[in-house]
């Protein structure tokens, strides 16, 4: 059992705000190591602040929602929310990546918080379909939230789980996919087109599907709580890799490498000037 | 040994709700088949999807259960191996791997369905331990400790349907982890684990009746981890030892107790009878398949009548 800490005061804060802070934290972290997955982490910062702060019960002590990032080089965001609801601490966050500390580049079981060891992709689907499948048997109330990167539906375990879901009817699934168009070489579209449409192939598997911007809060929230219940259900969320900063949205360095000084605070510059927009 | 597994599951599985069987649409049938019909929700056939079945193995371990994998040794280890790596050793949860079929039991399926690299493989991957019971009595006591055991991964290297029981006169009780002694004789030492045993002891009988010594066999059923003091007091006692394996040369039991051999600076003659390191190309019984890649009878009895001379 996760213990969950101060989550009222950034739930009084709205969506845009609490994500400005959480790209400036992560953007904080990169100016201690030489890379840290920040474009992979801004595309999914509204999916998972969402998660946090509006879709999933973690404050009951009796039963918690579970998320797992399947796309486990997108951590950085799930660390920085963690460790402002107290579950991570600063000293951890600030010695990300270093033998002192005990964050890696990818979540680690051992790590409060996190409920799979990913990194390896095509592997969340299936733990989150296993810890779904025990809380049906157990009929409790959790819900098993996934997070998936587009990459990653090119794993044939990927439709492994998703086909095995809808055979065992698991309701209580829900898989988000960050669909940010970017494969490591080249961009989904391009590169694959067979990937196109990716809803009608979750639909055909039997899965409730809807497809949303993803980087619209309102949009992520209803579509997830007003999702029928009866099925599995994925939500396609449309982003933007390295959203959030001008000059790192979808170019492809931004991956992996972190921002110079000079590129820090001109990050740091346009994220301010959102927060008064 | 695959009725005996699917006996002892089901009565375990009766009294202990947390137990659950994931099979890739490979089951054994008889008490399974019950096991399904009872608790519907706790068997689990995921279809010709190996990967889906240990990642789902790993999320249910983690929600309380303990869950057994199932199906052909091969399609069990090798096929799922990263997620085997990464769900369920990395992660360390207490999952049984069930791979029926192991070494060449389906000896006319060919190398598509043959196991012999399952050890070396296994056993370089942290956290796993791993059982290979020699007969149906030594399974129930396998199977027993993997349904209580708490500590990680066990890959469990079953054979198929029909072995004899061979192991109903040993006094001392199975545990895991340690070597017993079948027969005891002097001189020369055999050890040898799983569905080959069966062989090794018919091998020995024959040649003891011939011969002026009496070589000891002694069952390493745990592979991971090895019991060392034993094998040690083994590899001090006896002027020979001779290791038999379904099993690779490379990375198996034997080159593993050559290796003790060495570390301990004792003298014991090493020799391994494993296989030769080829795919069968060749159809028939076991013990066929087996004498193509080097350990079969033949081979043993030559080498017995080697050493003796």
């Amino acid at each position: 059992m996760t213990v969950y800490g101060s989550e009222i005061n950034l739930k009084n804060l709205n969506s845009k705000s609490r994500c400005i802070k959480w790209r400036k934290r992560i953007l904080e972290v990169s100016q201690k190591v030489s890379a840290l997955h920040i474009a992979p982490a801004f595309s999914c910062i509204e999916i998972v602040d969402s998660l946090y702060f509006s879709i999933m019960k973690l404050w009951d002590e009796e039963e918690q929602d579970v998320f797992i990032m399947s796309k486990g080089h997108g951590c950085m965001i799930q660390y920085v929310i963690l460790e402002a609801i107290g579950v991570l601490n600063s000293f951890d966050i600030q010695n990300y990546c270093k033998p002192v500390g005990k964050l890696g580049a990818h979540p680690d079981l051992s790590i409060p918080g996190i409920h799979a060891s990913t990194g390896s992709l095509g592997h969340g689907l299936g733990i989150a379909l296993g810890q779904a499948h025990a809380e049906s048997i157990k009929e409790s109330d959790v819900i098993v939230y996934c997070l998936l990167s587009d990459g990653e539906l090119q794993e044939g375990s990927t439709w492994e789980a998703v086909m095995m879901a809808a055979n065992l009817n698991s309701k209580n699934l829900v898989a988000i996919v960050d669909y940010n168009d970017f494969g490591g070489l080249e961009k989904m579209t391009k590169g694959f087109p067979a990937f196109a449409p990716l809803k009608a192939k979750f639909e055909a598997f039997g899965w409730e599907t809807v497809d949303v911007n993803g980087h619209d809060f309102r949009e992520i929230v209803n579509a997830i709580l007003n999702r029928s219940r009866q099925r599995p259900f994925a939500l396609i969320a449309h982003t933007t890799k390295g959203k959030g900063v001008s000059f790192m949205e979808d170019v492809p360095i931004w991956h992996y490498r972190s921002p110079n000084s000079q590129e820090y605070e001109l990050a740091i510059a346009e994220l301010t000037r959102g927060i008064d927009a | 040994m695959r009725d005996k597994f699917a006996e002892t599951f089901y009565d375990l599985g009766c009294k202990d709700p947390t137990l659950c069987i994931i099979v890739a649409d490979i089951s054994p049938a008889g008490s399974i088949s019950k096991f399904r019909t009872e608790f519907p929700a706790r068997f689990i056939n995921t279809g010709v999807s190996e990967q889906i079945m240990i990642g789902m193995a790993a999320g249910m371990a983690q929600r309380g259960f303990r869950p057994f994998v199932y199906t052909i040794a091969t399609f069990a280890l090798y096929r799922p191996l990263e997620f085997i790596r990464i769900d369920l050793a990395y992660q360390n949860l207490p999952v049984t791997i069930v791979g029926i079929g192991s070494g060449v039991s389906y000896s006319t399926l060919g190398a598509t369905h043959h196991t012999y690299e399952d050890i070396a493989i296994a056993s370089a991957i942290p956290n796993i331990s791993i059982i290979s019971p020699c007969d149906p009595l030594e399974v129930i006591e396998a199977t027993k400790w993997c349904a209580s055991n708490t500590s990680g991964p066990v890959y469990l290297r079953l054979g198929r349907a029909g072995e004899p029981n061979i192991t109903s006169e040993i006094q001392e009780r199975w545990e895991f982890g340690k070597v017993r002694c079948l027969i005891k004789g002097t001189r020369v030492a055999l050890i040898t684990y799983g569905v080959l045993t069966s062989m090794v002891v018919e091998v020995t009988q024959q040649f003891t009746q011939n011969s002026t010594i009496q070589p000891s066999i002694y069952l390493c059923s745990t592979l991971k981890p090895l019991d060392y003091s034993k094998l040690v007091e083994i590899l001090e006692d006896y002027e020979s030892v001779v290791v038999v394996e379904d099993h690779v040369d490379l990375g198996g039991l034997g080159m593993q107790i050559r290796a003790l051999n060495d570390k301990s600076r004792l003298r014991a003659k090493i020799f391994q009878v494993g296989l030769n390191g080829n795919f069968a190309k060749v159809y028939g019984t076991s013990d066929e398949v087996l004498d193509s890649l080097g350990s079969g009878k033949e081979t043993l009895i030559d080498l017995l009548r080697a050493i003796n001379s």
